[in-house]
């Protein structure tokens, strides 16, 4: 029954108009910085370089696909919860506020395997969306600029990866930014869980991200102990792997960080959703 | 084993201080057209969402097949067809897809042709690839009956299912309603506020108000045991009248013009009244006995 629930869950997702919104906004929006850089990328990168130009010079191209995918990443992963919990914030309320979850409540299927097969499908989206973007980032970037080495600017100082190194570095990030959203998804259908209409959840989602990441940024000791453990301190974990040193150490607490979150926001969904009168 | 397919005892649901429901209980047994009757606000639907596992009561005891519905959910649900309040599907998807779904989760395995078959008998062959957004409320009340039957429930359970439609629509939903139970042999609870639709199709009932219920029984036994209000339409009313006091002088009689009478009285006296009436001459054009229930109803939910 699970898996015939999380069918009809990908069925729904598919059939919905406002789950290719996030897919055209990447499209969109990957599709004016390829534009953008195809036209004026020289420049950009120039700009960028121009402080080391006098104590290190440049062989090769330098932009090239991979630069490109990491920039767009860079600039694009803070964006997605926004297009993931368009979504998924409103697997359960969507439908609460529809009605249609008081029909699939009188099913013979246990609430939990309903609200799981919800976060199975969510899941699977966001999969989608982050393939995506990987796709319109990568695989259009290396068609229209070749692959290269990557060169990679952190805040302690520039970092030269060589292009052999790179596959591995990439799919380690997607990996860990794919926790990251998931971590979202799993947020907003919990809250999702709480809520009778659709839109509640979705917003509610974005302000705790908000929130959270100007307390993450606040450089105020009051903050020092509670900072590492908030989800969105780890949002940008998948950069991480382009670092050098490989950290390792670092990379793993966000992980586990991450996947305790998402374990006990999903504890919380089951919970409230299996005592949930259904009244709407 | 209980041959009860629904027992309900002392239900109570409440939300804080409030009591949507306070005292309800109920039978009901296999073949049963079972009327759960009751104003807006009585508590009907909590009471039927209780039984569905939608709400958790607050205290009672909910039985159906003879199981407890606490412990044996799935069990139960498997055998329950229901439409509470109105069927909501997705409306960005057709009939068909929408049965599909539903008929998934449903505990039977549902095939494209059976899907077919509960359109055609609900009047909507030929609209299946058509999205429910375009659909009627009159519609969208048949495909939730459709809903409900997929996988061959033995208990059907609507909550309202006349509510919003027009007369043509009230009309169509009983006569599924009757076919249900004639020519599918399944027990139906109909809950309504309407009491000629539980008057005509129901033969079993509860009235509930305030939360409690008031009475349950057989429809007809519960309203023949009751005095009506008959209307007599006849040719001489002052012999009429002569011959009803004399033979019934504790009957109140009153003379509504020329040629009617209204007489309160109990079921079984209308044929001795007819008879006597005509012994004496007096020809009898109609007998009418006012809406029954509707009285009826209204006695129990003032009192």
């Amino acid at each position: 029954m699970f898996w015939k629930s999380t069918y009809n869950e990908f069925i729904k997702i598919a059939a919905k108009p406002r789950s290719y919104i996030g897919l055209a906004a990447i499209s969109a929006l990957v599709s004016v910085i390829l534009f953008a850089m195809k036209v004026d990328g020289k420049t950009y990168i120039s700009f960028i370089t121009s402080s080391f130009e006098q104590t290190l010079t440049f062989e090769g191209d330098i932009l090239n696909g991979d630069l490109i995918a990491f920039i767009i990443l860079q600039m694009l992963i803070i964006h997605v919860p926004l297009l993931v919990a368009l979504v998924t914030g409103d697997l359960v309320s969507g439908e609460a506020a529809m009605g249609s979850l008081r029909m699939l409540a009188t099913k013979p299927i246990s609430r939990s395997s309903l609200l799981m097969s919800k976060f199975l499908a969510g899941g699977a989206y966001t999969l989608v969306i982050l393939l995506w973007l990987g796709f319109m980032a990568l695989g259009v970037g290396h068609i229209l600029f070749g692959s290269g080495d990557l060169m990679v600017l952190n805040s302690d100082g520039l970092v030269i990866l060589q292009n052999s190194d790179l596959a591995w570095r990439f799919m380690g990030g997607f990996g860990v930014a794919y926790l990251a959203l998931l971590t979202i998804a799993t947020l907003s259908i919990t809250l999702s869980c709480f809520s009778d209409n659709s839109i509640g959840p979705i917003v509610t989602t974005m302000a705790i991200i908000l929130f959270f990441t100007i307390i993450g940024t606040l450089d105020v000791p009051v903050f020092d102990n509670i900072r590492p453990f908030l989800f969105t301190s780890h949002m940008i974990a998948w950069r991480s792997f382009f670092e050098e040193p490989f950290p390792i150490e670092t990379i793993q607490q966000s992980v586990i960080i991450l996947v305790v979150h998402i374990v006990v926001l999903i504890g919380v969904a089951l919970f409230k959703f299996n005592k949930k009168d259904i009244l709407s | 084993m209980s041959d009860k397919i629904i027992e309900v005892k002392q239900l109570a649901k409440y939300y804080g201080k409030f009591k949507a429901v306070e005292d309800v209980s109920f039978d009901v047994y296999p073949g049963d057209v079972f009327g759960f009757l009751g104003p807006n606000g009585a508590g009907k639907s909590t009471t039927i969402r209780t039984m569905l596992s939608l709400i958790t009561p607050t205290s009672g005891e909910t039985r159906l097949f003879g199981r407890d519905l606490a412990h044996h959910r799935s069990y139960i649900l498997s055998r329950i067809g229901c439409i509470v309040e109105k069927p909501d599907f997705y409306k960005y998807l057709s009939a068909q897809k929408n049965l599909e779904i539903f008929g998934r989760i449903s505990g039977a395995s549902i095939t494209r042709s059976k899907i077919g078959e509960m359109l055609e008998f609900v009047g909507l062959k030929g609209r299946e690839k058509d999205k429910v957004a375009g659909f009627s409320h009159g519609m969208k009340q048949r495909l939730g009956i459709a809903q409900t039957l997929l996988h061959d429930p033995e208990l059907i359970i609507l909550d309202e299912p006349t509510t919003g439609l027009d007369p043509q629509g009230i009309i169509d939903i009983r006569n599924l309603i009757l076919q249900l139970k004639n020519e599918r042999n399944k027990t139906v609870v109909l809950s309504s506020h309407i009491l000629s639709e539980i008057e005509l199709i129901a033969n079993r009932m509860v009235i509930i108000n305030k939360g409690r219920s008031l009475v349950q029984g057989s429809v007809s036994e519960l309203l023949n045991n009751q005095e009506l209000i008959v209307r007599i339409e006849l040719d001489d009313l002052q012999k009429a009248l002569q011959v009803m006091s004399d033979r019934w002088p504790q009957l109140e009689i009153e003379a509504t013009g020329p040629n009617s009478l209204l007489i309160h009285l109990s079921h079984e006296i209308i044929p001795q009244v007819n008879n006597s009436l005509s012994a004496a001459g007096v020809n009898v054009f109609a007998i009418e006995s006012k809406r029954k229930l509707e009285d009826y109803f209204l006695k129990l939910v003032k009192n």
